[in-house]
């Protein structure tokens, strides 16, 4: 295997953006018949480096070989010429045309749609894709969507294949299927890189794992001669545990109370149906479930953001009192006295201002108070610099617009902030989502001291294996309504997984 | 195989305000340096002198220094109001038509309330009705978007429209003398509601007043309440709403805004510039504000410079075309030069081309 030519080798490849290196001195090699992982921390520069493949980016320094023969990729057209073809994190398809449609689109000839139907369905038993290549996109699921993207490659000949996080959106059954796919195109000869955080899925997936870390290559090794431990280690450059604390809670009591909660979103579609549970103080509820099952409506109906149809959220104080939250906007809620955090999965979109520095952007909470007419710049410079010490934050200065950090920085800053408010519900979308392991156990370990505080935390995840490691009760979510409600400590993966796809499911409450 | 591409483009990082300000002088010296390559191909005159010209028309006499200095003022306030809603993202490109419906407001307290009132409390109505006016004009379009989400590009725009047929209207309703469809110099014998001249310069009350408004901006921009929320909604809705923002509210409260200051610019037009009213009267200022704004990145004091830059091309522009006979379009050709040479070093501050390497061994 080793004395064969790779597919790709990159040498001595350096990418700069402004000031920042992404890349120094890459070399690697990415061989057939083989699946690479390639690991590395946020803005270790895995993604910059594909890209320069794929012909998004131009290297400033350095060769790529393709075969053993130099090559230069201008575009993304001369990437695809080469056999190169890449998926990114978030697929670019027309919504309104059919599979088949979105394949041969962009392409030169003649349009014939049944001969590249034809094509696509052997494609498809060839490798065991499930497609049918005449429905609609919008008619498909997040991972039948993804489907349609490696096929599309594929059509265009591709024998070079890269997946930036492929399994962010899928559930685990899902992410099988795609490797059972992925080990056949392998098995065919193609080569495959894989880009991801998930260490299971390294091990069972992948030949050999490459480690880039703060731009530089560390090194490559079979997978099969290493362990989850020592590549984190690689990635991190020293050593760090991998277990998640799960503290028992302490004196846990009603907090938040959600009745019969029913949503609509703007085109009419039901979202949320019947829903009904209680979080308590001191405890982490874990929401699992299918990207849109709900999660979001749930949460930013709770947040005071999403008109609701029909239930009841009341806010339950500690001497019992009860409070209605529902039909509430977030500053009514904040006029209450209710001290609610809310995380959003839409960092930038939503939860920050990505053009706004950090000084600003902690002001977004607290700018209303006072009575006086102008803005109170102290105290959010003090939180930032708090936030910037405390949560480890890499910023060039507290006057960097968020939108320049990387994503594990722009989510410390975000947590950092709604933490600060001392919060007596916090709730997080996705909170770990694109973040490395490093930043990941930063954010577990801020959840679980506020589940110390006394803090109701609801934390919506989509790693399975961390939320039965991390949440004391899990709530799954199917289609809008409770699949079941489970204790986290005796719960598996496969439970919560046949839950998420279909109603029922044991209660062991 | 190897065909480097010629060049490549790759984003900068920060860049340092010194960095961006080279940049952006040596994009002013080009673009005088090809105006002057083009005044002497196309027309044979030594450019030197053409901006000789330029600078005397602008600045060569007291007189003619207060003039630019007016319609400095008159740009900047028109600019001053547009700028809120630009900040919130809400593309008020009906600077033209709120200045004038704040004109036709003054002038209209100025005749129908002369033989009533008092020339102060004239003054009070005119001050009042044209802010009012603007306001309204500006809060239209505010509604509908808050409401109903129309786009306000077109609503400010087609508001305009209806401002000049409005003015146009009650230029006949209100002619002087009778059949010439024109109101003269309204109240010329009373003076009856004209703007008190102060030190006696005409156009010197303008000028503090505008000064004073670019102050007030700056501060109410960058370190109110307000101004913070008009920036949260102007980067992202979502963010406004998800902190409790009222983001109709805003929208409304800064068109209100919006809309009174060209009102106010209204009235220093008709109260204290020109004393009539005609549907030139804003003269294209509501539209080259919308550049001055943007120019200046939204930033009230970088608009001084921006609004001074774009007067001084108009009148220069207009000044060569006489001196040399030329025609106006000439000096249309030159302010473009200019302005593409400025608004294209924008791209040099964002990004860096990378030349073909000489030697290709790593």
């Amino acid at each position: 295997m080793e004395n064969r030519v790779p597919a790709v080798e990159l040498r001595h490849i350096t990418k700069r953006f402004g000031p920042v290196v992404a890349n120094r001195d890459v070399s690697m090699a990415i061989r057939r018949g083989e699946i690479l992982a390639l690991l590395g921390e946020n803005g270790s520069g895995k993604t910059t480096l594909m890209n320069m493949l794929s012909g998004i980016y131009y290297p400033d320094e350095g060769q790529i070989l393709i075969d053993g023969k130099e090559v230069v990729i201008r575009a993304p057209k001369d990437a695809f010429e080469l056999g190169i073809g890449m998926i990114h994190q978030h697929f670019k398809l027309v919504d309104v045309l059919s599979a088949a449609e979105n394949i041969v689109l962009g392409m030169k000839g003649k349009l014939d749609l049944n001969g590249a139907i034809e094509r696509i369905n052997a494609i498809c038993q060839q490798y065991g894709f499930e497609v049918d290549p005449r429905q609609k996109i919008y008619d498909m699921s997040v991972s039948q969507k993804q489907t349609v993207e490696i096929v599309k490659v594929l059509y265009r000949g591709a024998d070079i294949l890269i997946l930036d996080e492929p399994t962010a959106v899928l559930t685990p059954q899902e992410a099988d299927k795609l490797f059972n796919v992925l080990r056949n195109m392998r098995d065919d000869g193609k080569a495959i890189v894989i880009i991801t955080h998930k260490m299971h899925e390294v091990e069972s997936l992948s030949d050999r794992v490459a480690v880039l870390r703060a731009g530089e290559y560390i090194g490559d090794m079979l997978t099969a001669e290493t362990n989850a431990q020592e590549m984190t280690n690689m990635m991190v450059g020293h050593s760090v545990t991998l277990n998640i604390n799960r503290p028992e809670p302490v004196d846990p009591r009603p907090r938040l109370e959600v009745r019969d909660l029913t949503v609509r979103n703007e085109d009419g579609i039901l979202k949320l149906d019947g829903v009904s549970f209680t979080a308590n103080a001191g405890e982490i509820l874990g929401i699992a479930g299918i990207s849109g099952s709900g999660q979001k409506e749930l949460l930013e109906a709770i947040a005071g953001l999403q008109p609701t149809e029909r239930g009841d959220i009341e806010y339950i104080e500690n001497d019992g009192a009860r409070e209605r939250l529902i039909g509430k906007d977030p500053l009514k809620i904040q006029e209450m006295g209710v001290v609610l955090s809310f995380v959003p999965e839409d960092r930038l979109g939503m939860g920050l201002v990505g053009n706004m520095d950090l000084n600003d952007n902690m002001m977004l909470r607290s700018f209303r108070k006072g009575r006086s007419l102008f803005t109170d710049r102290k105290t959010p410079h003090q939180v930032a610099e708090h936030v910037v010490h405390d949560l480890d934050v890499a910023t060039p200065s507290l006057s960097t617009p968020v939108r320049r950090l990387s994503g594990g920085n722009v989510q410390k800053v975000l947590v950092g902030r709604e933490i600060t408010q001392a919060p007596s519900v916090l709730m997080t979308a996705y909170a770990v989502r694109g973040l490395d392991i490093n930043s990941s156990y930063v954010i577990y370990d801020l959840i679980n001291r506020q589940k110390a505080a006394g803090v109701a935390v609801i934390y919506v995840g989509e790693d399975l294996d961390v939320l039965v490691e991390l949440a004391d009760r899990i709530l799954v979510l199917c289609g809008g309504k409770v699949s079941g409600i489970v204790d986290g400590r005796k719960t598996n993966k496969r439970e919560l997984g046949l839950m998420m796809t279909r109603i029922g499911g044991m209660r062991h409450e | 195989m190897n065909k480097e591409p010629l060049f490549h483009i790759s984003k900068r990082g920060a860049v340092p305000w010194y960095a961006a300000w080279a940049i952006r002088g040596c994009a002013v010296l080009l673009a005088l340096i090809v105006c002057a390559l083009i005044t002497t191909l196309v027309t044979g005159e030594n450019p030197i002198s053409v901006y000789v010209t330029i600078f005397n028309g602008t600045f060569g006499s007291p007189r003619r220094m207060w003039v630019t200095f007016q319609n400095v003022a008159i740009l900047l306030c028109i600019s001053l109001a547009v700028t809120p809603a630009f900040r919130m993202r809400f593309w008020n490109i009906g600077g033209e038509g709120q200045t004038l419906i704040g004109c036709l407001a003054s002038a209209a307290c100025m005749i129908l309330l002369r033989d009533a009132l008092p020339g102060w409390a004239i003054i009070c109505c005119m001050i009042v009705s044209s802010i009012v006016a603007g306001a309204i004009w500006g809060g239209i379009p505010a509604f509908f978007k808050a409401r109903w989400g129309t786009n306000e590009t077109l609503f400010t725009l087609m508001m305009n429209y209806i401002a000049t047929q409005l003015v146009a209207f009650f230029c006949v309703v209100w002619e002087s003398p009778k059949g010439s469809g024109q109101i003269g110099i309204i109240n010329q014998k009373t003076e009856l509601g004209w703007l008190p001249v102060i030190g006696g310069q005409r156009y010197l009350l303008n000028i503090l007043v505008v000064a004073v408004l670019t102050v007030v901006m700056y501060i109410y921009l960058n370190y109110s309440k307000h101004g913070y929320e008009i920036s949260v909604v102007g980067e992202s809705e979502r963010t406004a709403r998800y902190v409790g923002i009222k983001v109709d509210r805003v929208i409304m409260r800064t068109m209100l805004l919006s809309g009174g200051i060209c009102g106010i610019a209204g009235l220093l037009l008709v109260g204290s510039t020109d004393h009539t009213l005609t549907t030139t009267l804003a003269g294209g200022n509501g539209f080259t504000a919308v550049m001055v704004s943007w120019l200046a990145k939204f930033n009230p004091i970088w608009m001084i410079l921006t609004s001074f830059l774009l007067a001084f091309l108009s009148k220069g522009a207009g000044e060569i075309s006489k001196a040399f006979a030329l025609n106006q379009s000439f000096s249309d050709i030159l302010t473009g030069v200019i302005l593409f040479f400025i608004i294209g070093s924008e791209f040099f501050i964002n990004y860096r081309i990378h030349f073909r390497h000489g030697k290709k061994e790593g």
